[in-house]
């Protein structure tokens, strides 16, 4: 590993040499828990374990309720039902599990614009930020499948209306979508398979968390400044970083406390707040609710997907040009996709040499607004198809990839950065180690 | 350009919430101080014993209740009948189909504790074991769910609403009779006045005026929505104190920890 | 811990015991209802206690309910079962029993002798003694469902491995160790049963 240099686990006693030979796991656990860590890393880096938790309590919540539920259109929504009301706890239990999505996706976007906010995505961290998209959409999949197994109104229509983007596709779309549905409408065998793979998909996503820390752990974290750490020597590494234990973990674990009292007093308090109503209403095929919502983690690109309309001239060129494979339907879809592929490009696109939006003065506006951005589409993702909403959708989209496929690659070549530190020992340091008595030196 | 791009954005949000206000405030949602409301509201157990009579004496006819079990009325935290009350109530008001009896070929039967409230189709009326928390009475603004925080979901708000708001205006469209109610999204609803107050003679003396019969069924199926509510609110509180206790102490902690590398230079 | 500098080492590592402290109960307490939750559920529980309404069971005559997933054997016995019984009961010395304890869990004493009068039940008014019989219906050998009114006994045989059992249920002949087990059962009515 060609990590921050630092003190490598060393096996003392016999059976720990004996282990340590055969199978060097207590080595590994060391390592990852003392890895030298940024030592001016703030707040907004408590969001992985946060991420972590979740990631956990979904596993735990979700195998419990898998003991009870059962994977048919005439049992499921009343098997959810008895969750609620005859399973000790189940209640309480099942309620965990519908916010703990919420507060997963909470956490990845602070996570992801995190990221983009202090260039972490930047040479050499693009594997761990590629990784991280991938967790991204997997996450997106788990949570649309998961949705639709309590079985009420907006599963079953939200599970129609997102797989009907998969028909839009050219000449394929029709077969992929009776494919993914098993049938030619969402019915038992959609459910069947998305609760298959509900199940499955958050091995595979805990499979690449693993990944993604290995990366990161290869490279170091980013930090605020974006500087380095320096690696020329231990002792010179050691004034830029602190191990992960016990500073980072006692850190983490009071962000995630202050975290899960918000947690726990929503699902106390006002556990269908962020649900639709709609939901408990068992699926009828037969009846569409007034309004399809996804839920709130999807609105931004949900907005995306409805901004592109036929009326739009991009869309009427592409069209045009593409002698109509490409029509509007596709390319909502192709917006929505291409919204989540732009950020996966940022490594390559952001051309700046400066990683850190804190000593860039231009793009820390850009990107506040980017954040604006995302909370309209937010809402916009909400509103009904009409004007005026389907136009700022479509100024919010232009801005989504604006900010990835402009304002990143322009603004790497004209803005001039502020002067950066030179250590982050430096920087810590203009943080706490000087005080006034103290004069720097 | 870009700028340019920003302000018409910013206009353009402004705009919008304009235009969100002229669009809502269709159907007119009473806001009830109900007792379960609030993170420390629990459900009058006597509200939710006459709820359960208006809704046996009227809403019974129509409306089944498929999901809550006949036992769960003897629940804490709910009505909190007797074990024989419970009894009683099920073997008196209602009739179910058990397929073991006659040789596998089924008959009715009264119904016992461990069965559910029957589930009522003849009359295309939905089922309201859930209908509490299948509506919400209150959102916006402007899509926002901002009510929602102040005033809570407003399930049994809109149920009492529907049950209260009837104009005594009818029209018939395409055969069917449609009665007039303000709360009712469309302004027109299918299901005739179900109280006219003074429907039910309560035991216990309790007025039985529309509006106190309206309410109290409407808590009583905010109950059968949300029968653990109770026991719900009393975790969560549990776990925000737990965990507030326990913020406190990694807040210190992670003080003392850190005190000696952020202010080394001090000493 | 144990770097700690003796001056400030009390409340220190007192502030890091309460902390971890406070961690593990938060900890723990999240274990129980994850665990709690494999128990049976309000559903099933409601379930373990059943009302059986036997007013038509004529004597003569074997109603057979379920209760936790068992069959339970309601036996009306007529007055020439209940003579006969009495007679078994008398010849013990002649045959005697495999099983000599009641099983009856309704009785305080749970090693009372297994005569016909403590492993019937106690009649409602106006009827003789031991006319109500009550027990399992599943053989104490590997639980298969034994038939009524056969067997070389009188009462009960077990097709699947041959065992007899007597007119009170106890176990005469073939592999069975036991009687057949009597669950807890009263009266509520003189025509209801309460089963658990």
């Amino acid at each position: 590993m060609s990590g921050i240099p630092h003190d490598h686990y060393e096996p003392k006693t016999g059976g720990e040499k004996w282990l340590h030979e055969r199978l060097p796991v207590v080595g590994l656990i060391y390592d990852t828990i003392m890895i030298p860590t940024p030592k001016n890393l703030n707040w907004w880096w408590i969001w992985g374990i946060v991420l972590a938790f979740c990631l956990a309590l979904q596993i735990v919540t979700g195998i419990i309720l898998v003991m009870h539920y059962t994977p048919h259109v005439d049992l499921a929504f009343a098997s959810v039902e008895h969750i609620m009301r005859n399973v000790n706890g189940g209640h309480m239990i099942r309620y965990l599990h519908m916010n703990g999505a919420s507060l997963f996706f909470v956490a990845v976007y602070i996570h992801m614009f995190r990221g983009l906010y202090y260039g972490s995505y930047k040479a050499p961290r693009e594997v761990t930020w590629i990784i991280g998209m991938l967790i991204f959409v997997l996450m997106m999949g788990t949570g649309f499948m998961g949705y639709v197994l309590p079985w009420g109104q907006m599963s079953f229509w939200g599970a129609t209306v997102i797989t009907g983007l998969f028909g839009a596709i050219p000449f394929v779309g029709e077969p992929i979508q009776t494919l993914l549905l098993g049938g030619p409408a969402v019915d038992n065998a959609t459910l069947n398979r998305f609760f298959s793979l509900h199940y499955l998909l958050p091995f595979v996503i805990a499979a690449l968390v693993i990944v993604h820390i290995w990366a990161f752990h290869t490279t170091g974290n980013n930090n605020p400044t974006g500087v380095e750490v320096r690696r020329g020597s231990k002792a010179e590494a050691e004034k830029d970083t602190l191990p992960f234990w016990p500073y980072f973990v006692i850190k983490d674990f009071l962000g995630l406390a202050v975290v899960l009292v918000v947690f726990f007093a929503i699902v106390g308090f006002m556990p269908n707040y962020l649900g639709h109503p709609d939901n408990y209403i068992e699926a009828n095929p037969l009846v569409t609710p007034a309004h399809i919502v996804p839920e709130w983690y999807f609105l931004p690109f949900y907005a995306i997907l409805r901004a592109f309309t036929s009326e739009v001239w991009v869309v009427q060129l592409v069209s045009f040009v593409t002698g109509g494979i490409i029509d509007a339907k596709f390319f909502g879809v192709l917006a929505m996709f291409g919204a989540i592929a732009v950020m996966a490009l940022a490594p390559w696109l952001d051309t700046s040499s400066v990683r850190s939006a804190r000593f860039r003065p231009q793009l820390k506006w850009w990107f506040l607004l980017l954040v604006i951005d995302f909370f309209a589409l937010m809402w916009l993702g909400a509103m009904p198809a009409e004007e005026p909403y389907a136009t700022f959708s479509l100024i919010g989209s232009a801005y989504w990839f604006g900010y990835f496929l402009v304002i990143l690659p322009l603004l790497g070549v004209i803005e001039k950065p502020l002067p950066q530190p030179a250590t982050i020992e430096e920087d810590f340091d203009a943080h706490y180690g000087k005080s006034s008595e103290t004069p720097a030196e | 350009m870009f700028k340019k791009l920003t302000l018409s954005a910013l206009t353009a949000l402004t705009l919008g919430t304009g235009g969100a206000m002229a669009a809502g405030g269709e159907s007119h949602i009473e806001d009830i101080a109900f007792s379960y409301e609030g993170p420390f509201g629990t459900f009058d157990q006597h509200q939710l014993q006459r709820g359960l009579q208006v809704y046996t004496e009227v809403c019974a006819a129509c409306h089944g209740l498929q999901y809550v079990p006949l036992r769960t009325l003897g629940d804490d935290g709910g009505p909190h009948f007797t074990e024989d009350e419970v009894r009683a109530y099920a073997e008196q008001n209602f009739e179910v189909f058990d397929q073991e009896l006659l040789d596998g070929e089924g008959d009715f039967r009264p119904a016992k504790p461990a069965d559910h409230f029957p589930a009522v189709t003849s009359a295309g009326a939905p089922d309201l074991s859930l209908m509490a928390k299948a509506r919400a009475g209150f959102s916006g603004p402007y899509g926002t769910g901002i009510n929602q925080l102040v005033k809570g979901m407003g399930g049994g708000e809109y149920i009492a609403s529907i049950l209260t708001g009837y104009t005594g205006k009818e029209k018939t469209e395409a055969g069917a009779t449609l009665y007039e109610n303000t709360a009712f999204p469309g302004g027109w609803i299918s299901m005739a006045p179900p109280l006219y107050g003074e429907d039910v003679e309560y035991a216990d003396g309790h007025s039985n005026s529309l509006h106190h019969e309206a309410e109290d069924v409407s808590a009583f199926l905010m109950w059968t929505a949300e029968p653990k509510m109770m026991a719900r609110k009393q975790a969560g509180f549990t776990a925000v104190l737990f965990l507030t206790v326990l913020s406190v102490l990694l807040y210190l902690t992670n003080k003392r920890i850190w005190k000696p590398v952020k202010y080394a230079r001090k000493d | 811990m144990s770097h700690a500098d003796d001056h400030e080492g009390t409340r220190r590592d007192f502030l890091y015991y309460a902390t971890a402290g406070a961690g593990a109960v938060t900890a723990g307490a999240a274990i129980w209802p994850l665990v709690n939750q494999m128990n049976p559920s309000a559903d099933v529980r409601a379930l373990s206690t059943i009302r059986v309404d036997v007013s038509g069971v004529e004597p003569g005559t074997q109603l057979t309910v379920k209760w936790l997933g068992k069959p339970v054997f309601i036996r009306h016995r007529t007055g020439a079962e209940i003579a006969e019984a009495k007679e078994q009961d008398l010849n013990l010395d002649a045959s005697p029993l495999i099983d000599d304890n009641a099983r009856n869990a309704n009785l305080a004493d749970q090693t009372a002798f297994a005569s016909d009068a403590n492993r019937t039940m106690p009649s409602p008014e106006g009827e003789g003694e031991g006319a109500w019989l009550v027990q399992m219906g599943v053989c104490t050998h590997l639980g298969c469902v034994p038939l009524g009114d056969a067997g070389e006994f009188g009462g009960w045989f077990c097709p699947c491995h041959g065992s007899h059992y007597d007119l009170a249920g106890r176990i005469r002949k073939g592999p069975a160790p036991e009687n057949l087990p009597i669950p807890p059962a009263e009266w509520v009515d003189g025509s209801t049963i309460k089963l658990g």
